[in-house]
């Protein structure tokens, strides 16, 4: 494949961030978002023609008899450390990347578009777009790395622009806080990932994806049987990787950063923490699949953390006010979902299951239909927010009548979300779940249940949003829908919610490139369907309209409600060991140390030096016969030293 | 005879040109004419740099191996040419002064010879040539530290000056000829390196060595050579001092370098290592605990230059094209480091006669830039990444380090924590400049053009040289090419 391509699906978002960044403060915002834009839509235009090539051209380079490969479009060396540690930059191609590739730049772009009418009246407009394409290379480039260092590098790049867009509002101190926030738990995270990398790099001796993916059982050997603390090596790897993916992925418990992230312009919040970098930690797991497939231990442990997370993130959403504290948690009970899709997964055949790579196919096609959904919803949220410029429901209720385009659309993201025929997320949540069943019963139930949370809370939401009680503010400040740059992406995203779901995703995408054909699993789809609507018709009895139920629900116990509604004191406990523990102990008795010792060694050397300074300033007298005289005696000296050296 | 040797001779020779051309135009043109000299003498050395440097050299040895051109002892000779470029642009102003009227010609003139003489002791492979070489560089210098003379302590710094440089020239002199004796009556270092490698180590050779290590030692102002240093440099004109801080000692370590590796590699463990251990590491400790205390600004940069001067002279250690090359490279940063900092001083000592450390508080209101251009000619002398100065200290202490012997790295180990120690007054310059409270004393002015341009350039060295620029490879294929089994460790 010519290399131009992919170049340039690089290239041009990051030659948009510096022209925008750099020149942006002399453009007009016409011309800067017109730029944006266009750039931006280039770049979706070039990765659907690379896309469409991968999977429909045939090339022997990418299909052999059915057979989809990873194809390394170019893999340059960029940083030698060693003869074989060897970092390089390159773009690969295979099913997940080019399904990534039209993800990313989708919904960037329609963001981009959105972004157009939505933030109209903010001062910086210019700026954030630069950090939109800023965010938008690194995105790619994590997606396309042909290498795990690569890929930790862009993932790093990444964590700068959410950083700089959710902090992008600097003046308000929340936002300000919440961009620290979210760089620093994440980077914790990647600390973790980061020795990962070295451990696995270090005894497989390479970071290359394929070298490392299509032999695990050479990773699984190269270790020696290395053990530490009980469990090997390689464990220790592949559970330190996944640590950067829980914390770019919000997992518990390092999930607390992503509602606060809120704080961000809505548009930021529908691409980088609803569609794109927070799904970074599935998309992580699923690149290095096979060789986590060798790590049972590793596996159970993303299951298991992605189970809690999914059941706790759902409970949560539902004691929330703000609409994108819902959404927020709402994602983050989906992106579990899909890590405990991969985590039930497997790489071999397995008694009684007619295809061991369900889980994944499934996540990575949920990964695909809750992007669009889930940057529908979000969109959607983000005209309510602009329309009554509030982000709490308590100041919505009733909108349906003045927010038509915003209602429908909303309306089918719930239902996609919900897991409703024939909506996009009935096939992908009936494809995870039929996988998790088929290896044992209680992940498949336990999901269930979440998946009927998620409807629940959902469609409270959307009722207390639509319906309820029509709020008295409206006399006096109308809303309506939102201009057409924003109701557009709304409507597009709409419909690709309602057809998403029938394309053959099994054809495209299965981790070892053959193709499986998708069909319905009749008793689980049968299940999840009706748990879904149980909890619909629970949501439409207790809020479509205005009633004292939900007040009785909340007063039967409300110690639960207060503590979901405060998600669970997480940040509560956060601040304690911070503030308390790490700041108070450990730091304290540091510091004191570094006071009472380091500085007064450097203090007493400085002292020596000034007595040392003071004592031979006598040496310089302005005596011109005295300088000759030490000038006689320095020679001698020389000869002497030497005389009593040889000596 | 043949007279085709001349040839090799290029670089001499242009400079004795620009010093007739100069002469003729001083003695012979009117007042108009004598406005142009300082340019075009500037003009004429920058055009020497360039000449010195695409011309080829043209023949290794002449007369006898007296005299040798190469690459390195041209790389070397465009180094000085360049800082000689930047001190005449920055004396410019002070040439053009009432005071020195009738006598511009003659500050020039003496300039270009005392460039001359270090020519001529960098090529010089014969210790009489050498001799020449010196004198001619350093006699010259004392003319000029008297030039204002109206100006008591410009007649005390000469003074100073003339009596020291005589005394060292009689114990170099004194050395040599034990030196002379040792070989059995040869000069040329090629001999001598012969006579040393096959004879037996004598008390003469010690003795020796010990004065004429003493007497470069004057001229790269190494401790404890160097007490004449601070009240010469205080009293001589700001522009003479640039001069003497910055060229006489990289002329005098490039030849400190060629006759200690070339003429006495072979005895470097028996005779001269410690030595030259014990002098490198009292040079670079004494000069930064004087430059502590200075208040004076022309007192504080000799103290400085001494210290640097050790620096310098580690390269030496090194004793391989490796050393030599980060030597040169120093040298080079040095210049521009060096010439930038005074600059600044002498700028504003022209402008408004302060001099003093304390004058300089609060420059940066009133005079930002030139309290910009100070900060990174500080930051570089501390060696401060990413300016050059870093770099030239990094490179000389990996080029040390390179051969691998535990002594030298404690002697690298001495000077990183005097690189500490010497950070703590570098900053002290900075400090006042940027953060003291106080009312400046200076007020706002405008520099001349001249001044502006080789400030400029010396800012532009100390901000490029390090990063990004092939100067080092220059300088390193230079000395490959003249001794191409560089590398090899001379010493043992």
């Amino acid at each position: 494949m010519d290399i131009t391509l992919p170049i340039l699906i690089l290239a041009l978002p990051i030659a948009m961030f510096l022209i925008l960044g750099i020149g942006g403060v002399k453009m007009s915002r016409k011309v800067a978002g017109v730029l944006g834009i266009l750039g931006m839509g280039t770049t979706a235009t070039l990765a659907y023609i690379v896309a469409f090539t991968y999977f429909f051209s045939g090339n022997p380079d990418f299909i052999i008899d059915g057979v989809r490969l990873q194809y390394q479009v170019f893999d340059v060396t960029w940083l030698a450390f060693t003869q074989k540690l060897i970092v390089n930059i390159g773009f690969l191609l295979d099913p997940i990347s080019a399904m990534m590739l039209v993800v990313i730049t989708t919904i960037s772009f329609l963001v981009h578009l959105y972004s157009w009418g939505y933030m109209e009246h903010e001062p910086g407009f210019q700026r954030y777009y630069a950090f939109l394409s800023l965010f938008s290379f690194s995105m790619l480039g994590l997606v396309v790395a042909t290498n795990i260092f690569q890929m930790y590098i862009f993932w790093e790049l990444v964590g700068v622009s959410s950083y700089l867009l959710i902090g992008f509002f600097y003046k308000l101190p929340s936002a300000v806080s919440a961009s620290k926030k979210a760089f620093i738990v994440t980077r914790f995270a990647d600390l973790g990932f980061l020795i990962g990398i070295l451990i696995l790099s270090y005894y497989t001796d390479t970071f290359n994806f394929i070298n490392l993916t299509s032999n695990p059982e050479a990773v699984l050997t190269s270790t020696g049987g290395a053990t530490f603390m009980g469990a090997s090596v390689l464990t220790w790897a592949m559970v330190l990787i996944f640590t950067g993916g829980m914390g770019k992925s919000a997992m518990m418990p390092l999930h607390i950063w992503l509602p606060d992230a809120m704080e961000g312009p809505t548009p930021v919040s529908a691409l980088i923490h609803a569609a794109t970098m927070v799904v970074a930690g599935v998309y992580l797991v699923a690149r290095m699949f096979p060789v986590y497939c060798v790590v049972d231990a590793a596996m159970t442990f993303i299951c298991v953390v992605g189970a809690i997370t999914a059941f706790y993130a759902a409970v949560v959403a539902c004691a929330q006010i703000d609409i994108k504290r819902v959404l927020a948690f709402s994602t983050i009970s989906q992106i579990a979902f899909m890590m405990v899709s991969l985590g039930v997964a497997y790489d071999r055949p397995i008694e009684g299951v007619h295809y061991a790579g369900l889980g994944y196919m499934a996540g990575m096609f949920h990964l695909f239909t809750h992007a669009m959904f889930k940057a529908l919803l979000f969109l959607g949220a983000g005209a309510l927010i602009h329309a009554v410029h509030s982000n709490n429901y308590t100041a919505m209720g009733g909108l349906r009548k003045y927010m038509p385009i915003t209602h429908w659309t909303f309306l089918i993201g719930c239902l996609a979300i919900a897991g409703i025929w024939p909506f996009s997320g009935f096939f992908s949540k009936d494809e995870m779940l039929a996988a998790m069943f088929a290896r044992h019963w209680f992940w498949g139930a336990w999901m269930t249940m979440v998946a009927g949370l998620t409807a629940f809370y959902m469609f409270r939401l959307y009722y207390l949003i639509f319906w309820w009680e029509e709020n008295p503010h409206y006399k006096e400040h109308k809303p309506h829908d939102a201009p057409w740059q924003m109701s557009l992406p709304l409507i597009f995203l709409a419909l690709v919610s309602c057809v998403a779901g029938f394309i053959p995703f099994g054809e495209l995408v299965t981790w070892d490139g053959v193709p499986y054909h998708i069909h319905i699993e009749l008793p689980v789809a049968a299940t999840s369907l009706s748990v879904a609507v149980i909890a619909i018709l629970l949501a439409t009895k207790m809020y479509r309209v205005k009633n004292d139920l939900p007040t009785k629900v909340k007063n039967f116990w409300p110690t639960l409600w207060e503590a979901a509604h405060r998600r669970f004191y997480w940040d509560e406990i956060y601040q304690f060991v911070v503030h308390k523990i790490i700041f108070g102990i450990i730091c304290r008795s540091i510091a004191w140390f570094d006071r009472h010792v380091i500085d007064a060694t450097m203090d007493g050397m400085a002292k020596v030096t000034n007595v040392a300074s003071n004592s031979i300033k006598g040496m310089q007298s302005g005596n011109v016969q005295a300088y000759v005289i030490w000038f006689f005696l320095g020679a001698v000296a020389l000869a002497g030293i030497t005389w009593l050296c040889l000596v | 005879m043949d007279y085709s040797q001349f040839g090799a001779m290029l670089p001499e020779l242009i400079v004795l040109g620009i010093f007739l051309l100069v002469f003729l135009v001083d003695t012979f043109s009117g007042a108009a004419g004598k406005k142009i000299l300082t340019p075009m003498t500037a003009v004429l050395t920058l055009l020497a740099t360039v000449a010195i440097w695409i011309v080829p050299s043209c023949g290794e040895a002449v007369f006898g191996g007296m005299y040798v051109s190469d690459t390195a002892t041209r790389a070397m000779k465009c180094i000085l040419s360049v800082g000689f470029f930047l001190v005449v642009l920055q004396a410019h102003e002070w040439v053009e002064s009432e005071v020195m009227a009738v006598r511009k010609g003659e500050f020039l003139e003496l300039l270009l010879v005392t460039l001359f003489g270090m020519y001529l002791m960098i090529s010089a492979r014969h210790f009489l040539l050498f001799i020449i070489g010196l004198e001619s560089a350093s006699l010259p210098l004392a003319a000029l530290v008297a030039f204002n003379k109206h100006k008591y302590e410009s007649h005390e710094a000469a003074i100073k000056y003339i009596l020291t440089a005589v005394f060292s020239s009689a114990i170099l002199l004194m050395g040599l000829s034990f030196v002379y004796a040792f070989s059995g009556g040869s000069l040329y270092f090629n001999d001598i390196a012969l006579s040393v490698t096959q004879g037996e180590m004598s008390g003469l050779l010690l003795v020796a060595l010990a004065f004429v290590m003493a007497g470069l030692g004057f001229k790269l102002s190494l401790v404890p050579f160097h007490l004449w240093t601070a009240d010469v440099y205080e009293g001589a004109p700001t522009s003479v001092t640039a001069y003497l801080s910055v060229l006489s000692k990289g002329a005098a370590a490039f030849a400190f370098f060629i006759i200690f590796v070339q003429c006495f590699g072979a005895v470097y463990s028996d005779a001269w290592e410690w030595m030259a251990y014990a002098v490198i590491i009292a040079t670079i400790t004494v000069g930064n605990l004087f430059a502590m205390r200075q208040k004076n600004m022309k007192r504080f940069m000799a103290f400085s230059s001494v210290s640097q001067a050790g620096y310098i002279v580690l390269g030496v250690m090194a004793g391989n094209g490796l050393g030599l090359t980060s030597m040169m490279f120093y040298i080079f940063v040095y210049v521009v480091s060096n010439l930038g900092a005074f600059a600044v001083i002498s700028t504003i000592e022209d402008k408004t006669g302060k001099i003093s450390m304390t004058d300089y508080n609060g420059l940066h209101v009133t005079n930002p830039w030139l309290s910009f251009a100070m900060t990174l000619a500080m930051f570089s002398l501390a060696g401060i990444p990413p300016f050059a100065g870093f770099f030239s200290k990094i490179l000389i202490f990996t080029s040390v380090t390179s051969t691998g012997s535990m002594a030298l790295y404690m002697l690298v180990l001495v000077a990183l924590i005097n690189t500490i120690i010497s950070l703590y007054y570098y900053l002290l310059v900075v400090k006042a400049m940027w953060i003291s409270a106080d009312a400046p004393k200076v007020e706002s002015f405008k520099s001349s053009r001249c001044m502006k341009v080789s400030l400029s350039l010396c800012v532009l060295g100390i901000v490029f040289f390090g990063l990004v620029s092939p100067i080092y490879d220059w300088l390193y294929n230079a000395v490959l090419t003249s001794f191409p089994n560089a590398l090899a460790f001379v010493l043992q």
